[in-house]
């Protein structure tokens, strides 16, 4: 299998990882779900770097941030797919 | 790969193995270290272990301070331990409680003496100390002797995909060989306290973790917070690596249990374990040297540490074993890490692959071999105050 540039913990996650570095936006994405090894594709629209997460639907203010098929949190922000996810639009449940 | 299931160690005199061999000079107290670090100085061999604490403490936080004094010199990595306080009342304490483990113990005060005469004596001693332990020979003991702590640090979502699974898998292939093992970090299961609870052996066990982990968010977070915290948990370092919320760092945190095993007990911090081989939960700091700190003075004897954005921490009597699965930190920071687990998010290497590539570490390092952070003289050691003294 070639090197994937997004992981996803889970089927049910709305975000994935970035895992390669220098990664440019429009780039076509290998991404890979490691819970089962299955792999689609998705068109980066950020400059991400690696580590940081990504929209792999269109996301709505409000909804629930879903990794490792479990709530991480609430965006605050309308977030299109293949977009940068990070502290901007994503915040804490919790404190 | 075949692990081995033996490693050569030090056998002490209470039965536990150690895999280092120290001869350690032990404050009781903060205006102690002085002469500490005069006879380490004086007597090559030995290792003072100053640190910031020890005057006026009282109730809890006293108890924690000579349960981690105490843990410490009793620790099988100490050979033999000097200990040094202003007064000979705590000082007693702290011998009396590492005697209990048969080794040599020795104790010294200043009052009446000054630092002169007190280093002197602790010298001549600390010498005679090392003429005992620096000839012991390893032996060959198995692999299920090992007791083995685990806490991430600088995290980023690389360590919930990549060291801290590689963690959980060492858990889940020596825990059922009779290892002992342990985890913590209590703040930072926020938002997984739930998945964390329903690991537990029995219910009561559970029970107890979600009391301590309630009261860790009733009498530190909500006591004392001065924001909602999203500039320390997660922190700076978290954030740079991708980390977003607290609840994400918890369900990497958590990866580093396994799939497999359960806790056993919920212990109090620097609290050794009682309830037999296995995994245990300790209430602690997610602070790294404090942490560390708290699960050596448990007993523990090699710790094993996911980073991602680089933590360079390290410990003067446990070797703390460095490991990432971020391919810019294996790069940039070489030099601090001991195992190299980015192949796993390339797909090169699964996750099973990288737990072996741990234990085949963490058994060089029980042999002998130093880790990264010992050989760059990595030895933060930090005692956890719970609240202000009298």
């Amino acid at each position: 299998m070639s090197i994937p540039h997004l992981l996803v913990h889970d089927k049910q996650d709305n975000v994935g990882v970035v895992v390669v570095e220098g990664l440019k936006a429009g780039t076509e994405m290998l991404c890979v779900v490691t819970e089962d090894n299955s792999d689609f594709t998705l068109v980066v629209n950020d400059d991400v770097p690696i580590g940081h997460k990504v929209a792999l639907t269109n996301l709505s203010d409000g909804e629930t941030a879903i990794k490792y098929g479990q709530d991480i949190g609430r965006f605050v922000a309308n977030i299109p797919k293949g977009n940068h996810v990070h502290t901007h639009n994503l915040k804490t449940k919790r404190w | 790969m075949t692990n081995p299931n033996t490693f050569y160690g030090y056998r002490r005199e209470n039965g536990r193995v150690g895999v280092r061999n120290y001869v350690a000079i032990l404050p009781v107290d903060d205006i102690s270290n002085a002469a500490c670090e005069a006879v380490a100085n004086n007597i090559k061999g030995t290792m003072a272990l100053p640190h910031a604490y020890g005057r006026l403490q009282f109730g809890e936080d006293l108890d924690l301070h000579f349960r981690t004094m105490i843990g410490t010199g009793a620790n099988p990595n100490v050979a033999a331990c000097i200990v040094i306080g202003i007064e000979p009342g705590w000082t007693k304490k702290i011998v009396d409680g590492i005697a209990k483990t048969g080794k040599p113990v020795a104790g010294f005060s200043i009052e009446q003496n000054g630092d002169i005469e007190t280093i002197a004596k602790a010298s001549r001693k600390a010498k005679e100390f090392v003429h005992m332990t620096s000839g012991q020979q390893r032996e060959e003991c198995d692999l299920s002797e090992i007791w083995v702590s685990a806490k991430c640090g600088e995290s980023d979502t690389t360590t919930g995909l990549a060291s801290c699974p590689a963690v959980g898998n060492l858990y889940d292939k020596l825990i059922p060989t009779g290892i002992y093992g342990v985890f913590g970090e209590t703040s930072e299961i926020t938002g997984a306290e739930h998945l964390c609870a329903a690991r537990a052996a029995t219910p009561e066990v559970g029970e107890k973790f979600m009391r301590t982990f309630q009261a860790y968010q009733d009498e530190v977070i909500e006591q004392f917070k001065t924001s909602d915290l999203s500039d320390s948990q997660p922190t700076k370092g978290n954030i740079e690596g991708g980390l977003t919320t607290i609840e994400e760092k918890a369900m990497g945190n958590l990866e580093k249990i396994g799939k497999q095993v359960s806790y056993i007990d919920v212990l109090e911090p620097a609290e050794a374990p009682a309830a037999g081989p296995g995994l245990y939960f300790m209430d602690s700091s997610s602070a790294a040297a404090e942490c560390v700190t708290l699960m050596a003075a448990a007993g523990y004897v090699v710790h094993v540490f996911p980073t991602g954005q680089g933590n360079i921490v390290g410990n003067p009597i446990i070797p703390v074993v460095k490991l990432t699965g971020n391919p810019r930190t294996v790069r940039t920071m070489s030099e601090h890490i001991d195992v190299d687990v980015s192949g796993v998010i390339r797909r090169e290497m699964t996750i099973s692959d990288a737990g072996d590539a741990l234990i085949d570490m963490v058994v060089q390092t029980a042999n002998g071999r130093l880790t990264a952070a010992e050989a760059l003289g990595h030895i933060e050691f930090v005692m956890t105050k719970l609240y202000r003294s009298a």
